[in-house]
């Protein structure tokens, strides 16, 4: 039986995998001991739980325990590696170079460093969303000391290839600063073979709870430092101090310990559905992909219907829910920054949505939002001034807006 | 953002849609918005020339749930009004009746340009002068 509404925006967020929740509640009530309080019984265990827990997050990405900064969430972990990484180097260079698609909380941290004296370069993106790798490399100066980049956008679900990227940072001494908190969990991603120096992740991107995150750290070949953000007990090596969430940990190490053995099996069933939705909805006429098709996680699918709005759309697949790209889904009344990086128009660019699918998405959930979007998009388009229009063969480029 | 009920009533369930035909002399057509605006309002009216009574009023929108609502309710009250009294719609009377929240009042500002708009190209059809918008 088919529980409406559907979830179809697990770039958001995703719910908690009930084997995270169970791995998790013994830690609220009895094991509650805080980690850091070394002379009792409730202090070890809780250690000992949040030390096992690192270790299935290490595990996931292939990293050393010791390099693990638990964080609040991604957020926290972006803010800490790009200033921490810009005072503790401030030496060397104030040069950061990232891209326009990248998350805000990356591209609002480096506006902040800006007024702290810093040079960010933001990078373009060719429209299927990838930057151009010459291009990185010929923005590397001798004052750069950091290269940050997503390695898969929120938006669209490209996939950068932060392997190729790394290897160019290397080459000139560079730092490579990843968010990875769309990637980690639903693809491989490995710090050794990828060459990444600091990253970013989520856990309740991957099925674990909100509120706790991580910063992988390097410790050699090169040894990584950055200057801790929040002062305090001294926690996580100097680096985030602040009473760790025990249970936020335990969950996400079992997050990333069920990552590590369903990430195939789910994968295989996840992308047979995102491309039965997908193909089935680009059949309609003026229906557009955004974003590279090859290069891009395997469950999220990002969509324009030409000449139609996206928050009347998401108004239309009430059943559903939905992220659009359109401006009056956000507060800025702008249209998405990463579409529109892409070169979309405005216009395609608030005709968008994203379809987030997930673990738990059936093939019925599937098959209603294919009839419940193609329905909705017909209903509009039979009432969209520039449809009719587009039908009459009238071209919507000559004619003299009235904008407002 | 939570749709008041008669957003979603006039989205549900739409008065007048469609289109009249613009060449004729009696009705007045009001395009205003743009694409990348993402809000395009389409009204037309058709007038009784004797008595500048609007008789039928349609409209198409692209835009939001309270874009199509505010055009929709624009239809519903300019039928039956001179084109006289349909100057005196104001986008607050939209705001009140369908509860739009503040960041949604630039719908029922676009929807009383609609109505303007639609009456001036009916007005100069027909030897009238135009008005200015407010």
């Amino acid at each position: 039986m088919l529980k409406l509404p559907i979830y179809l925006d697990h770039n958001a967020t995703t719910p908690c995998d009930p084997r995270v929740v169970e791995a998790m509640i013994p830690y609220f009530t009895n094991t509650f001991g805080n980690a850091a309080s070394r002379n009792h019984a409730f202090g070890w265990q809780a250690e000992e739980a949040v030390d096992y827990a690192r270790e299935q997050v290490a595990k996931l990405i292939n990293a050393d325990p010791k390099e693990i900064i638990f964080t609040s969430g991604a957020t926290e972990a972006d803010n800490l590696a790009i200033k921490g990484v810009f005072e503790m180097y401030r030496e060397k260079g104030n040069h950061i170079i990232t891209t326009k698609t990248e998350h805000k909380a990356v591209i609002d941290t480096c506006k902040h460093l800006e007024k702290m004296g810093a040079e960010i370069t933001y990078l373009s993106v060719g429209e299927d969303g990838m930057i151009n790798l010459a291009e990185l490399e010929a923005a590397i100066k001798p004052t750069t000391i950091l290269v940050s980049l997503m390695y898969a956008n929120n938006e669209i679900g490209v996939i950068h290839p932060i392997k190729e990227i790394s290897v160019i940072a290397r080459k000139h001494g560079v730092l490579v600063f990843t968010d990875a908190t769309q990637a980690v969990g639903k693809i491989p991603v490995d710090v050794q073979a990828d060459g990444i120096d600091l990253m970013a992740f989520s856990a309740h991107k991957m099925y674990g709870p909100k509120g706790v995150g991580a910063l992988y750290v390097r410790r050699k070949n090169p040894r990584v430092k950055v200057t801790s953000q929040m002062d305090g007990g001294g926690h996580e090596r100097g680096m985030r101090s602040g009473t760790l969430n025990v249970p936020g940990i335990v969950g996400f190490g079992k997050a990333c310990e069920i990552c590590i053995t369903d990430m195939d099996s789910d994968n295989k069933r996840i992308v047979a559905l995102r491309d039965k939705l997908e193909t089935t909805l680009l059949q309609m006429e003026e229906t557009y992909l955004n974003g590279n098709k090859g290069h891009r996680l395997p469950q999220v699918s990002n969509i324009s219907f030409k000449h139609v709005e996206g928050e009347g759309l998401l108004m239309g697949v009430k059943d559903i829910a939905l992220s659009s790209g359109s401006a009056c889904t956000s507060a800025s009344l702008e249209p998405s920054y990463v579409l529109k990086a892409l070169g979309l128009d405005d216009e395609l660019a608030h005709s968008s949505l994203r379809f987030g699918l997930g673990r738990f998405t059936t093939e019925e959930e599937v098959d209603f939002a294919i009839d419940q979007v193609t329905t909705a998009v017909n209903k509009l388009r039979e009432m969209s001034p520039l449809w009719e229009m587009f039908k009459e063969g009238i071209d919507l480029k000559s004619i003299d807006w009235q904008e407002h | 953002m939570a749709y008041s009920e008669k957003v979603i009533e006039h989205y549900t369930s739409p008065r007048n849609i469609g289109t009249l035909d613009k060449n004729k002399k009696n009705v007045g057509t009001g395009l205003v918005g743009a694409p990348e605006c993402g809000d395009v309002m389409r009204l037309q009216i058709e007038v009784d020339e004797a008595t500048h009574t609007i008789t039928d009023a349609k409209f198409k929108t692209f835009g939001c749930g309270s874009a199509i609502a505010s055009s929709s309710l624009a239809t519903e009250w300019l039928k039956g009004k001179t084109i006289d009294d349909a100057l005196t719609i104001d986008n607050m009377d939209i705001v009140e009746e369908l509860s739009l929240p503040p960041v949604k009042i630039h719908c029922s500002v676009l929807a009383e340009d609609a109505i303007r708009t639609a009456i001036n190209d009916y007005r100069v059809k027909n030897g009238l002068e135009a008005l200015p918008l407010k």
